[in-house]
């Protein structure tokens, strides 16, 4: 028994970690209860979809309360633990409360904080929410439209965020995810009398997901079909990168029918203009020049006269991008991330270059921010330097094109009827063949050839 | 004379301009109301045999309905009748096979194409108008067809029959009313059998006869003695006279009998004096007026007999002609239903 | 472009019409002398005379049986009643007479009639000058039903009605006849009978509408529009039998969501069966619960001004609407 209980603290809520993020998933805590925390220390590891992130402490004191599993996934404001900020209570946190905390913790395990409820939420809300309630039913099946878009793209409803009453998945909330966005809607003021709900929301926005498993990360709860496992197998479990990219991948494939061109292009010119400046520029920038800043440059200059690949489908229509913003794939250990050079035709080959070389480093340093992550209109990926020389890339969301470029090969080609020995290089451009067509595809693709042959070696680079 | 192939009884021979009948139109009187009759009669046998679902008759309405066509000029005035009207539809035209094929529903019945019940006679054709069954509907369309004559300057007269029941209804009223104050051509002509189904005259009206009501409305009305046809052939005569001269409608009450129940769906033993049908059956009008040409030597009994055995003719060969023909596809459902 | 009011459409169509064929004809109670008691028909009678313009007694039923009667010997009559609220004792004549004659006749006879009837609230009417009865013709096999409110598409209609060789009941609505005033395109105009119009493209909700209801719609819908709520789709159904599905289930396929308004009762009104279509046919492609606004379950509209604002649906209550629509 406890006859004080320590001071509380300052609660420490989940911040909005992005323009477009709602929610996040718990990671490892990097702080235990008990632990002296300084303001700006790491405090615990949460995942989006689009990012990892650290939450940092916004205040130094005593960490005396964990209020949110790891597993969890939680919307933007709710608590995450509790500090206390007055530091007296440093080792005087007595076992019994830690127990009677984690009691507590049981109990309110399956119960969300009541921060996150909307501010002007009617109190008549004793209706149950049960598993037959109307408002359950909207929220995990909703309506008609949203059950038929999610059967086309394969989405678990229950995967995504409403913003509807309730927060039941509107139509264009999974539009909006299907595109890979979704931007963050301010909940409905549930004060309906639409004739046909005959209950009103609950007072709460919750999550959509069932709370996972303390011990595991992102389970998938959809239902799947196993497939057997023999003697001497290994288990890896999925992490939220893995998860992440597989459904990207699943939806991209399904969405837009992928239909890829390859061109041969003679790179002997940027090779030649390559060789020339990499020491001074090595020396003037501190990293090496590689060719992919020049292919980039080629791409935008296409993407400039070919401007109609610069664009996405939207189910009833396809959305022209002004901007031109170059995703660049990285490969990281476990997984690939895809960060976006904004605005990539207002920079010279140097600055595609600088901006290429930070995204990748921060990529490779789990340090990208939502901000680095969207925004792409058209993807190049560099397997060449692998060793690759044909590959069939697949769409990023929400995009028609992506571009990968092979390894570079001193091969004998014909010119002019006689034979010499070329830099030669292949482009492998995928196209969404519901906005672009094999034509297109082909003018865009020798555009960029075009641009790449011509390239004058005593160009500058800035 | 009539033949059994088209078996058409139709207007043959003129009268002349005084309006009296000729002996041939009262030779063909007698053929229209023994026709009327026995199809009547063989639509009640069918009836009893289960084979024909609904009858409504004419029987005892014969003698007056034959007296009122032959005063009228079928081809050129309209015929608005009701339900009992079998002898006047006759008359203007429609055959023996036309009315069986409608009282068995088959395809090819020109009065509805057996969407209709039975007794619901039309044909544009023939200017017998569509009518329903709720009744007194057709008074006021009588007023229209008559004022579109009028307004073009035709001497077209539109008559119009119903029993003494429907002249409760606000249609009779509104199309005295209209039919008067425009002086439209219209004959409104009431087969008064005194029973509209179970109600009784003097159940129906606070007047004594239905006539009455024409001052009411500033029109001309007329009682008649329904069974005598050459009667109501003069007073009918008059009224499209006047008609015709543009002096407005006339309203004629023919007092006839009804043999039978108000249809194959009433049991009239549960309402009417004991043995009433039976006392009225005893004047039959049909009867007193074969009767009546024999003596005034228009017929002879053979003449007569040749008449009768050639309606059974027609009789037979209309029933025979209806059995056989085909049901309506049910395919027609919707059809006809817009005409674009 | 010339511009004219709803009225002066109907009574320049009327006269252009009859100009052009003498076999129409136009009857009803006062339409003559007086010119009709709203004056659609003013001046009619010194041009075509009383054999056309045709003063009759006062009696629906026998207004709508002889112009029956009248379009089985050779005329193209146009029945007037003088409110809508007075055609109960000539429903028989309509619903089974009229509606009925082609059907019963096998096609041997049609009925070539037009019955125009000033409807509508919002003009302290009360009770029996503001009625809108449309539903009750609308499930009528036979009869067709028409409500157009801008004069362009009353002119067209009125044409197409005049001429359908089927009875055609063409509604007016009253508070429209000197409000509603709006471009004419060239004499002659037709607007078919069946077919919808899109007032207004959007593409996050549909309202469907007609009547004085389709202006108030069409306010609200840009209201939110300005106001950053959503592109709101508006649809003059203009024609209310035979309802052009079509266009309804079009718009309801790339909307998601639907807002029907009228003024006529809510309960069992055109818009019930509008709701009944989207539902059966478009189901699949609904992002929230059809709704409806209209006349509540009261008997009637009352006299009183407030009691008749509380009534009607308005501007402001279909915007509310289509929040809570746009919010599902």
């Amino acid at each position: 028994m406890s006859s004080t209980r320590a001071q509380s603290g300052t609660q420490v809520q989940l911040p909005k970690l992005g323009e477009s993020v709602t929610e996040g998933t718990i990671g490892a805590w990097l702080k235990q209860v008990g632990d002296r925390v300084e303001k700006y220390d790491p405090l615990v590891e949460i995942t989006t979809d689009k990012v990892n992130a650290e939450v940092p402490s916004p205040l130094s004191g005593i960490l005396i309360e964990i209020t949110a599993q790891e597993g969890e996934t939680l919307p933007v404001g709710a608590g995450l633990c509790l500090i206390d900020e007055s530091g007296a209570a440093g080792d005087a946190v007595e076992a019994v409360e830690v127990e009677q905390q984690e009691a507590t913790l049981a109990e309110t395990a399956s119960e969300m904080p009541a921060a996150t409820a909307p501010p002007n939420v009617p109190e008549r809300n004793a209706r149950p929410t049960g598993p037959n309630g109307a408002m359950d039913l909207l929220r995990t099946r909703s309506s008609p439209a949203v059950r038929r878009i999610a059967e086309e793209h394969g989405i678990d409803i229950t995967q995504i965020q409403g913003s509807g009453i309730g927060g039941r998945v509107t139509k264009s909330d999974i539009l909006q995810f299907v595109d890979g966005q979704r931007t963050a809607v301010p909940p409905a003021t549930p004060t309906i009398s639409a004739p046909v709900i005959p209950t009103p929301p609950p007072p709460v926005q919750q999550p959509v997901a069932p709370p996972p498993r303390p011990t595991t990360i992102a389970e998938p709860p959809t239902p799947h079909t196993q497939v057997e496992v023999y003697d001497g197998d290994t288990i890896v479990p999925l992490t939220t990168m893995r998860r992440q990219i597989a459904e990207h991948m699943v939806r991209s494939e399904r969405t837009a029918p992928h239909v890829t061109t390859w061109m041969e292009v003679d790179m002997s010119r940027v090779v030649q203009a390559r060789t020339r400046a990499k020491e001074r520029f090595a020396h003037d920038e501190g990293f090496d020049l590689t060719y992919l800043p020049y292919v980039i440059k080629a791409v935008v200059h296409a993407l400039h006269e070919h401007p109609y690949v610069n664009a996405v489908w939207d189910e009833t229509r396809i959305i022209r991008r002004k901007a031109i913003n170059i995703g660049v794939a990285v490969g990281l250990e476990d997984g690939l991330i895809v960060p976006v050079i904004r605005n990539a035709d207002e920079k010279s080959i140097a600055g595609i270059a600088r901006a290429a070389r930070d995204l990748t480093a921060k990529a490779r340093e789990n340090r990208l921010t939502i901000d680095d992550v969207r925004g792409g209109t058209f993807t190049v990926n560099n397997p060449g330097t692998f060793g690759t020389i044909l590959s069939t890339p697949l769409i990023v969301q929400p995009q028609s094109a992506i571009l990968s470029t092979e390894a570079i090969v001193k091969r004998p080609v014909v010119i002019d009827d006689s034979i010499a020995i070329r830099s030669m290089m292949n482009l492998s451009l995928s196209i969404d063949h519901r906005v672009l067509d094999g034509l297109t595809a082909a003018r865009f693709l020798s555009e960029v050839k075009r641009w790449l042959e011509r390239f004058d070696p005593e160009s500058s680079l800035y | 004379m009539t033949s059994i192939t088209s078996g058409s009884v139709g207007v043959k021979s003129r009268e002349d301009n005084s309006g009296r009948l000729s002996t041939e139109q009262l030779r063909q009187m007698y053929e229209l109301m023994a026709l009327a009759r026995g199809l009547d009669e063989r639509m009640w046998l069918l009836n009893r045999a289960g084979q024909a679902a609904f009858v409504i008759s004419v029987q005892g309405h014969e003698a007056a309905q034959a007296g009122a066509g032959f005063a009228l000029q079928p081809g050129k005035d309209f015929l608005l009748p009701y339900y009992r009207d079998l002898a006047l539809s006759l008359h203007f035209g429609l055959t023996a096979r036309d009315v069986m094929l409608s009282l068995l529903g088959k395809k090819g019945d020109p009065t509805s194409g057996g969407r209709q019940m039975p007794a619901h006679y039309s044909s544009s054709k023939l200017k017998i108008i569509t009518g329903s069954s709720p009744v007194a509907t057709q008074l006021p369309h009588a007023v229209g067809i008559a004022l579109a004559a009028k307004l073009r300057g035709e001497d077209t007269v539109a008559i119009t029959s119903t029993g003494e029941g429907s002249t409760s209804q606000g249609d009779f009223h509104e199309a005295l009313n209209f039919a008067a104050v425009k002086k439209l051509p219209v004959i409104f002509f009431i087969e008064n059998n005194g029973w509209a189904i179970s109600v009784p005259l003097a159940k129906q009206m606070g007047v004594a006869h239905v006539s009455e009501r024409a001052k009411g409305y500033g029109m001309a009305g007329v009682t008649v003695d329904g069974t005598d046809p050459v009667a109501v052939h003069d007073t009918v005569r008059e009224a499209a006279d006047r008609a015709r001269r543009g002096e407005g409608p006339t309203l004629i009450e023919a007092m006839v009998y009804r043999f039978t129940a108000h249809s194959s769906d009433d049991d009239d033993r549960s309402y009417r004096p004991l043995g009433e049908p039976q006392e009225l059956r005893a004047h039959d009008p049909n009867v007193r007026f074969r009767a009546r040409l024999i003596e005034q030597g228009v017929l002879s009994e053979d003449d007569a007999k040749k008449i009768e055995a050639q309606v059974k003719a027609q009789v037979d060969d209309a029933t025979d002609f209806a059995e056989k023909a085909p049901y309506p596809d049910a395919s027609e459902l919707m059809l006809h239903v817009y005409g674009s | 472009m010339a511009t004219k009011l709803l009225i002066e459409a109907i009574h320049d169509t009327l006269a252009e019409e009859m100009r052009r064929d003498e076999r129409v004809i136009l009857m009803g109670e006062d339409v003559g002398v007086r010119g009709g008691v709203f004056r659609v028909s003013a001046g009619l009678i010194e041009e075509f005379g009383e054999n056309r313009i045709i003063d009759t007694p006062l009696a629906e039923s026998a207004i709508v049986g002889a112009a029956i009667g009248a379009s089985l010997n050779g005329f193209l009559p146009i029945a007037e009643i003088q409110f809508f609220d007075f055609i109960h004792s000539a429903m028989n004549q309509i619903m089974n007479e009229a509606a009925k004659i082609r059907y019963r006749s096998n096609g041997d006879f049609h009925c070539p009639i037009v019955i125009r009837t000033p409807y509508g609230g919002g003009v302290h009417g009360a009770l029996y000058h503001s009625q809108s009865l449309e539903s009750a013709f609308t499930r009528e096999p036979g009869l067709k039903v028409v409500a157009p409110i801008f004069p362009d598409d009353a002119a067209g209609l009125l044409r197409s009605a005049i001429h359908d060789e089927d009875p055609v009941l063409f509604l007016e609505h009253k508070k429209a006849y000197r409000l509603i005033r709006d471009e004419m395109p060239e004499n002659g105009h037709v607007v078919p009978i069946g077919k919808a119009r899109i007032v207004k493209s959007g593409t996050d909700a549909t309202i469907i509408s007609y009547g004085m209801m389709l202006h108030e719609s069409l306010a609200a819908a840009k209201a939110i529009e300005e106001r950053g709520g959503g592109s709101i789709e508006v649809i003059d159904l203009r024609t209310l039998r035979p309802l052009d599905t079509e266009t309804i289930l079009e718009s309801v396929m790339k909307t998601g969501k639907v807002l029907i308004v009228h003024e006529a009762n809510r309960v069992g009104g055109v818009g019930a069966e509008v709701a009944a279509i989207i539902a059966e046919e478009a189901f699949a492609w609904l992002d929230a619960p059809v709704m409806r606004i209209g006349g509540p379950e009261v008997p009637a509209m009352p006299f009183s001004k407030p009691l008749e604002s509380a009534y009607l649906p308005n501007q402001q209550t279909i915007g509310a609407a289509l929040e809570r629509l746009s919010a599902f």
